[in-house]
């Protein structure tokens, strides 16, 4: 009984994207380099987020955290676009489920290159409350589409969307757009960014401890 | 004798679009064409999808496609122990979500007979009403955007979120806010939480003169939504319309009137109702609701009676006797209820949600068809639906 | 025939209140005239509503006489939900009735069969039915006669089995591994 779940072949409609996971070296000549630099600092500060909310999180993530109280605009991202041909940052806020899941799929192959993806809150990370007993839920929104930066919570607060919206732009910046396009690095969690390990927060805090006594 | 047996025939969503093609002439002799809403769309508020079968501008008829938010909720809620049907309440009607959660726990607590006191029901009765401000002001930012007025939008989340903190100081949630809980609450309130609430009740009540000069005696704002989806008293009760919408249609049924529960018999306050049940009656209603909870907030907060936050044992096992338990209430946008079946075991057999959207989308389809196509957004948004309370 | 006791609802309260007596009058007189309809009604009492088990065949004769007889009101059908008895073989349908001008609640039970379930529509009485029922079809697989548009609301047309029956099994679906 029940549909054989056809995610997988989803997921396997565009499959150049998939394959781009692969890390990525940084050299070549210095003047495309630096040419990189700028590209990624422009692209990094002008993400357009298309307005894709399913759920809860939609209302923390893409309304909160744009209104008045949290300002998006401080990062550049605020002009949320309604159709996906005009946005480049596929914010999945909320739950995805079966019968939704070729439509998220639709609206990212819409979306031009290059293009980035946040999931945030548990749903789209794993499925969350409904990762067990539920016949519709998907289980994380990477069995879709490849995820680039999720940001846990449930929902996230928007203070949290935002640090995973700075982890993206590093992300970008770090990137090397002009001559590999598509290349994408593994995805991230947002509370942990790339390259930070648990010695070095701990390091940290005792550092600033110390500072604190003297 | 022939008996004739009535097969019942099961068709799909396609079969219904090309027999809805098929029939009907267009009076104006006019091509008539299909057009697809959502699921995404900015403004169906979510993931609603809306085929509307359109001639020139007019809409001839709308059929809504549910179901891509659906997450089986009710199969997830058998698997669930008692203490654990909070927690996904709060998924349901997100902006609802201590309303929702008080729903679940007064069947819990009607069931398994647990005993709550005053101080518990106040607190309760207080939050339930700080929320519906919330959502209200939640709802008029949108509706605003939705006509095309992005300052609303800004304006209600500017004083939305002083309703926010004062949740978040309590209950450390922003938004799913799991706080009551069958037998009393999660915790006890913040001991800054009176001062803060009359805080913000004296930073409110003005406010609602602006927004009134912003959007209320707006021009533009009463054209489009004055004689614009109107849904009568007689229509509206037999459509199953509930909470907002049935009362700008003007019938007075707010079941904390009717059926008052927490401590609602012990407050004053009015019912707003509409005349017309046009847009605007919704718009007005909704606006004169704000003021009305902020007034029972006022009555309440100088008097929390002493008292524990919760009247059992944390984590204590409920299992209520075998049988039938419903309880409803009247949430931000209409009566949510709670139907629970227990087979006498830890954990419900069957757990069924009377959601308010989903009685209240189904009016869309009776109140649209034969108006405009522009008019359409306003008319969804002064429904207010919020869609993964319809698909649970 | 059997006659059930009236105040079956209210034997559990202290003391009766003019609106327990209100109700039980009520009561009696639904009962009388729901037994002239049908002779197997019984009140289920195991439940914190006032709630009566029609048969089948008289579900449509006794759902038209709450609507439209001025005695009760029935004027909005709150839920239509199953409860699935696998062990029966059977399934519970509930209609929760609600009465906005007399504030009364009752729900009617009736049992159907559950290999070939079938029963009449009550979306003319109640147009919302319409969508209370192809929610039904489209998680316990009940199927309606007469009903305008019968077709599943919340899963795809193509999807296979019905979900919130006891016995569903799917491939995709995870079970809690604790």
């Amino acid at each position: 009984m029940g549909v054989t779940p056809q995610l997988s072949k989803i997921s396997q409609q565009s499959p150049s994207v998939f394959d781009l996971h692969s890390a990525h070296k940084k050299e070549g000549p210095a003047l495309l380099t630096s040419i990189d630099a700028l590209v990624n600092w422009a692209r990094s500060n002008s993400l357009w987020p298309l307005t894709f909310g399913t759920s809860c999180c939609a209302i923390e993530v893409m309304m909160a955290a744009g209104a008045a109280h949290h300002d998006l605009a401080r990062f550049g991202a605020e002009v949320a676009r309604p159709s996906p041909r005009q946005a480049d940052l596929l914010v999945v806020a909320g739950t995805i489920v079966k019968k939704m899941a070729p439509r998220l799929r639709t609206l990212y192959d819409q979306m031009a290159e290059p293009k980035y993806v946040i999931a945030t809150g548990a749903c789209a990370i794993s499925g969350g409350p409904f990762i067990y007993d539920s016949y519709s839920t998907v289980r994380g929104a990477h069995e879709i589409i490849p995820v680039d930066v999720y940001v846990p919570g449930c929902p996230p607060r928007p203070e949290a969307f935002f640090y995973g919206l700075l982890t993206l732009q590093k992300m970008i910046r770090d990137g090397e757009s002009l001559r590999r396009p598509g290349v994408r690095k593994a995805p991230v969690m947002a509370a942990l960014p790339p390259g930070i390990t648990m010695e070095d927060l701990r390091a940290e805090l005792i550092k600033g401890a110390k500072g604190a006594t003297t | 004798m022939v008996t004739v047996e009535i097969k019942t025939k099961i068709s799909s969503l396609d079969e219904r679009i090309n027999a809805m093609a098929l029939q009907g002439e267009s009076p104006l002799g006019t091509q008539e064409y299909f057009v697809n809403m959502g699921p995404q769309h900015p403004s169906t508020h979510g993931v609603l999808r809306l085929v509307l079968k359109l001639d020139g501008e007019t809409v001839r008829e709308i059929i809504p496609v549910l179901g891509y938010i659906h997450r089986g909720m009710e199969k997830k809620a058998e698997t669930l122990g008692y203490r654990q049907q909070v927690h996904l309440t709060d998924r349901l009607d997100y902006l609802c979500s201590v309303m929702n959660n008080w729903v679940v726990s007064a069947v819990v607590e009607k069931a398994a007979k647990i005993e709550i006191n005053d101080r518990i029901q106040t607190i309760r009765t207080i939050f339930a009403e700080l929320q519906r401000v919330q959502s209200h002001l939640l709802w008029w930012g949108v509706f605003g955007m939705d006509l095309g007025a992005f300052t609303p939008f800004l304006y209600g989340f500017r004083d939305r979120e002083k309703i926010t903190k004062i949740f978040e100081e309590t209950i450390g949630a922003r938004l799913t806010m799991n706080y009551i809980q069958p037998g009393g609450l999660m915790y006890d309130i913040h001991p800054d939480f009176v001062k803060d609430v009359k805080a913000m009740i004296s930073y409110m009540k003005p406010m609602f003169k602006e927004y009134d000069e912003l959007v209320s005696g707006n021009i533009i704002i009463q054209e489009r939504l004055k004689n614009v989806g109107i849904l009568d008293a007689q229509s509206a009760v037999a459509l199953g319309a509930s909470g907002p919408v049935l009362r700008a249609s003007g019938v007075a049924h707010d079941l904390r009137k009717i059926k008052p529960y927490g401590v609602y018999e012990k407050v004053d306050f009015s019912i707003p109702i509409g005349t017309v049940g046009d847009c605007w009656d919704r718009y007005s209603v909704r606006m004169l609701e704000m003021r009305e909870s902020l007034k029972i907030i006022e009555q309440l907060i100088d008097s929390i009676p002493e008292g524990k936050h919760l009247t059992m044992k944390p984590g204590a096992k409920i299992r209520p006797p075998a049988g039938i338990y419903y309880e409803q209430m009247e949430t931000a946008r209409g009566i949510f209820g709670v139907f629970l079946h227990s087979d006498g075991s830890e954990k419900p057999s069957r757990v069924h949600y009377r959601t308010p959207n989903f009685h209240n989308l189904w009016c869309l389809t009776k109140i649209a068809p034969g108006g405009r196509i522009g008019d359409l957004v306003s008319i969804i948004s002064s429904l207010d639906v919020v869609v993964p309370d319809i698909d649970r | 025939m059997t006659t059930p006791p009236n105040d079956s609802t209210q034997s559990s309260a202290p003391q009766s209140t003019p609106a327990d007596e209100l109700k039980a009058i009520f009561l009696t007189c639904l009962l009388d005239s729901l037994i002239a309809l049908d002779s197997g009604v019984k009140v289920r009492e195991d439940s914190s509503l006032m709630s009566v088990k029609i048969s089948e065949s008289a579900l449509l004769k006794v759902m038209t006489l709450l609507k439209q007889d001025s005695r009760f009101d029935f004027d909005q059908l709150q839920f239509h939900t199953v409860l699935d008895w696998p062990e029966e073989q059977r399934m519970e349908c509930l209609y929760l009735l609600n009465s906005t001008k007399k504030s009364q609640e009752l729900l009617i039970s009736v049992s159907v069969s559950r290999e070939k379930p079938q029963l009449p529509s009550v979306s003319k009485l109640w147009a919302i039915a319409e969508w209370q029922e192809r929610e039904v079809y489209d998680m316990f697989g009940i199927t309606y006669e007469n009903h305008p548009d019968l077709r599943r609301i919340f899963l795809d047309d193509d999807w296979q089995g019905f979900p919130l029956r006891k016995d569903y099994q799917d491939e995709f679906m995870l079970r809690k591994p604790w």
